[in-house]
């Protein structure tokens, strides 16, 4: 049960809403391989996408999400808005809510954003990731996909390779991990690493291959570039030397270690092609599980 | 668990199963393209049950499936927050299949209708029909169940509890205290 109106991040989580947001996730699945791949749960509920960043892969995961369960869901991109004639943000949120929806899903650069709108909004606000704060369902479908792939969460060992300074996925994941009682390892250049990583309560590794023995997931990181206001390595070979993930090393690995990653993959720099060969890679579980974690939660906010 | 008063014990329980499992047979002359659909948390165990009886009675087997209906019902709005949805698992293509919903209690027919519901998101049917094991009346909608173990009159206010050996580690059906 989740007696809550809002998601902003998996910091607000008690460990049993997480576990009812998994186990709803595991019904949810089950009707996206249906023949009819809908369910009548949300009907006459709207849900308004509002993205003020780019997004393939979340926009579309929360709109057929929406649309599985019955929501109407409408799709809101900044570029092309009058946020480029000058409206504020609340203006835009206020104006979308007074055509009365039930949800909004926000993406934003800014830190703080979704949780701004919580103190103005009387729709359900879902957080789809803002600036370096947090990706809460990024995290659940992670823990999910672990679940189903491990047969369970607590006590793995899971190391977060990459700009973990830069990652909302990370700090997402870190907090979500270490309420389901699993090892998170931090690793990544010190370039990448937050100042305080004391303050995230976990562990931190040099490079890829201080990890391998132990590892019974790997989760890697996109580099974003879009988010380093500098370059933090020397270039992209060194990089991908130390902090990449390719065949031979995953030989290294523990024989059912699996490999994530929330994509989009800049192939050929965390990951090299011939991951992609690899049998546990569960990239694209991830994507398929994203949009059962995401119905999970719509329905649990929106249901009742 | 604390029971007012005991309609039900362990051997009434199984002997009504067993005559609704002869009942199932009866009406539908044979089991041939049965299948059983328990409405989950008791039903599912119920439907388990009579697909032994129907087993020891016709010698085969009749797929078991388990149905959440949840995410049907129609009074999600009414709830202060919204239930676990548990998993369903329904054994076969219903398409051409004589389906049996069964349940424990039968009150208002609500959740009946959201399984009638639910089953036709899977396909369509040759037929469906309904078994339940206690029948309490004041039902709101038109729904009526095909075989009934037992019609026990109550009045709105009182709770059928019917207790299972799988899930609750004993056998009984009464109202509760």
């Amino acid at each position: 049960m989740l007696k809550r109106k809002h998601l902003t991040g998996i910091a607000e989580l008690e460990r049993r809403e997480i576990e009812s947001i998994l186990e709803s996730a595991e019904s949810m699945k089950e009707i996206l391989h249906r023949d009819i791949k809908k369910v009548p749960t949300l009907r006459g509920k709207t849900i308004v996408n509002l993205f003020f960043e780019p997004s393939t892969r979340t926009r579309t995961s929360f709109e057929i999400a929406g649309k599985r369960l019955s929501a109407d869901v409408i799709n809101f991109s900044a570029s092309g808005s009058s946020l480029s004639k000058g409206e504020t943000l609340k203006d835009t949120v206020k104006n979308i809510e007074a055509m009365v929806v039930d949800a909004i899903v926000v993406r934003h650069s800014s830190e703080g954003v979704p949780h701004y709108m919580t103190t103005f909004c009387k729709a359900s606000v879902i957080n789809a990731g803002d600036g370096k704060h947090e990706h809460p369902t990024q995290a659940l479908l992670d823990a999910f996909t672990i679940k189903e792939k491990k047969g369970k969460v607590e006590g793995l060992n899971v190391a977060i390779v990459g700009d973990i300074a830069h990652s909302r996925v990370a700090r997402s994941n870190i907090l979500a991990l270490k309420k389901l009682k699993a090892n998170p390892i931090v690793v990544g250049p010190p370039t990448m690493m937050p100042l305080y990583t004391d303050a995230l309560g976990v562990e931190r590794a040099g490079s890829v291959d201080e990890v391998l023995d132990d590892a019974d997931v790997i989760m890697m990181l996109r580099i974003q570039k879009e988010r380093m206001k500098s370059p933090l390595f020397p270039s992209l070979r060194e990089y991908s030397r130390f902090f990449g993930l390719n065949a031979e090393k995953l030989k290294k690995a523990k024989p059912d270690v699996i490999v994530m990653h929330p994509g989009p993959v800049n192939w050929g720099v965390e990951l090299s092609p011939d991951v992609m060969e690899f049998e546990r890679n569960v990239i694209l579980d991830q994507v398929t599980n994203g949009v059962a974690v995401r119905m999970a939660i719509l329905y649990l906010l929106l249901s009742t | 668990m604390r029971l007012k008063k005991l309609l039900m014990n362990k051997e009434e329980i199984e002997r009504t199963l067993t005559r609704i499992a002869h009942e199932i047979v009866e009406r539908n002359k044979g089991i041939k393209d049965l299948c059983l659909i328990g409405i989950r948390r008791r039903g599912d165990v119920l439907a388990e049950r009579i697909s032994k009886i129907l087993e020891g009675i016709e010698g085969e087997k009749v797929p078991v499936g388990a149905l959440d209906i949840t995410l049907y019902r129609d009074d999600l709005s009414l709830l202060s927050s919204a239930p676990v949805v548990r998993r369903t698992h329904i054994p076969c293509d219903v398409n051409h299949k004589k389906i049996i919903i069964v349940d424990d209690v039968i009150f208002t027919g609500r959740t009946a209708r959201a399984a009638l519901e639910a089953i036709m998101d899977y396909g369509r049917p040759n037929l469906v029909q309904l078994a339940v094991l206690i029948d309490r009346g004041h039902r709101e909608l038109p729904i009526h169940p095909d075989y009934v173990g037992k019609v026990i009159p109550t009045s709105k206010d009182e709770n059928i509890i019917v207790l299972l050996e799988e899930v609750d580690g004993e056998e009984a059906v009464g109202i509760s205290a």
